[in-house]
């Protein structure tokens, strides 16, 4: 957590949106709730988003997360393709 | 599932992998989150094993604001005018001080994590605040809604922003590296897609990925890369899937286009690189620092802000030079007592290795 708090460029950290009210939601990093600016994004409540200084950058693929080992199975097993 | 990108077994297998391909390769990326990944989990070393040499390129958005960019900082700063700025940027020295520096003399500088605080800070206040405003395209569109939803009126903008792509060409063509294929930042991506980088790869053939920030993320990204070198392809690659389209997010372009627009910009250790910054747009004259304050920013004309002596930081940000190879590391030059950006920022090469202690 302390690494969201020092602000650091461009580190961005996954959150679950927990609350909507216009251009704020109240984001959940895990445990602590913080608020973050969503008008970059279209999303909605239970969404993962990429928080970046304040602001929800993109929102997570939940399929293509729990796909993505499944994928690099695949890309390994086709490597002499 | 939580830490199934860190997973070991699946990290050695890709590492045979990238082995059995028997290829030397130079890549580069451009991201201090990918540094901190690559030296924190000692990936750097082993993939040096396998004959993959890892750069970090001009990837730290503090590390390539330029002295006389700190300087118009300070100099607002003593002539009174409250400094709004991300805390990686306070101990980064300019050509006379820091914003750091400037703080305990008595000027009013304040750190703040994102734009947002930057505003709330100026509603709070009398005084003209400006927000020294630092980042790449992950950055750049939240100063833009900020700015679009409408900020009080002494809230101001020091743009120090700047685009991504524009700095790789300038690396390749400046041809001082052999680069066999790029690690493109995965945040960067989020909001740009993988459109803006095809040229290179296209113009250049320099094959690309777009990788994310764990272990697994970075090892594949390196085969994906291996692969398309063996087969002689050049294309660019999304190996972050969960977070990057290749449409990018185009809401949050539409809003930074609206607000900024490229222009020709210096970076630290390079010359100018044509449309590498983002200025305010016109119609946000009124937000625009260098306008507003014009006259104070005048006695900066002309002048020349030459690197600290011995400092290697351009050199390190070309990826022509690791860090350890410079020789004020660790020793001259410390994050207590940085003589150069890239030992100061949490994202510059540096910082990063003098903070784990090794390369890789």
């Amino acid at each position: 957590m302390s690494l969201i708090l020092f602000g650091l460029m461009c580190l961005a950290v996954p959150a679950k949106v927990v609350r909507i009210k216009g251009d704020v939601a109240e984001v959940d990093f895990g445990g602590v709730v913080k608020e973050a600016n969503v008008s970059l994004v279209d999303t909605k409540v239970g969404e993962y988003v990429i928080i970046h200084a304040g602001y929800a950058i993109q929102t997570l693929d939940k399929k293509e997360a729990e796909e993505t080992l499944e994928m690099f199975r695949e890309i390994l097993g086709d490597s002499h393709a | 599932m939580k830490y199934q990108y860190r997973d070991r077994e699946m990290g050695e297998r890709i590492l045979q992998k990238i082995g059995d391909l028997d290829l030397e390769l130079t890549l580069m990326h451009v991201c201090g989150t990918h540094q901190d990944t690559l030296i924190r989990h000692g990936l750097q070393g082993l993939l040096a094993d396998v004959g993959v040499d890892i750069r970090q390129g001009p990837g730290c958005p503090v590390c390539v604001t330029t002295p006389k960019e700190i300087e118009e900082s300070l100099l607002l700063a003593k002539n009174g005018k409250t400094i709004l700025v991300f805390g990686d940027m306070l101990k980064v020295p300019g050509a006379s001080s820091s914003l750091s520096q400037a703080k305990t003399e008595g000027c009013d500088v304040r750190v703040v994590y994102g734009v947002d605080d930057g505003v709330r800070i100026a509603r709070g206040i009398d005084n003209d605040c400006v927000f020294m405003s630092i980042g790449f395209e992950t950055t750049t569109p939240s100063s833009a809604a900020a700015l679009k939803a409408k900020t009080p009126d002494n809230f101001y903008v020091l743009t120090c922003n700047r685009l991504v792509p524009p700095a790789l060409k300038a690396i390749v063509q400046m041809g001082e590296i052999r680069l066999d294929g790029l690690i493109e930042p995965g945040h960067v991506s989020t909001i740009i897609g993988s459109e803006p980088y095809r040229f290179i790869s296209e113009e250049y053939g320099i094959p690309q990925v777009i990788a994310g920030f764990e272990p697994l993320d970075l090892l594949m990204g390196v085969y994906m890369l291996a692969k398309q070198k063996m087969k002689g392809e050049s294309k660019v690659e999304i190996e972050y899937t969960r977070a990057v389209r290749e449409e990018g997010n185009p809401k949050a372009v539409e809003v930074m286009d609206s607000v900024f627009e490229p222009t020709d910009v210096k970076w630290r250790g390079f010359p100018v690189i044509p449309d590498s910054g983002q200025e305010l747009r016109e119609e946000y004259g009124s937000k625009n620092a260098r306008l507003v304050f014009e006259d104070i920013l005048a006695e900066l004309e002309g002048r020349e802000f030459p690197e600290p002596e011995g400092c290697l930081c351009g050199e390190v940000l070309r990826g022509i030079v690791t860090s350890d190879e410079c020789p004020l590391f660790g020793t001259a030059c410390t994050p207590e007592s940085p003589v150069g950006p890239c030992m100061v920022s949490a994202e510059g090469s540096c910082n990063i290795v003098y903070k784990y202690g090794k390369m890789g």
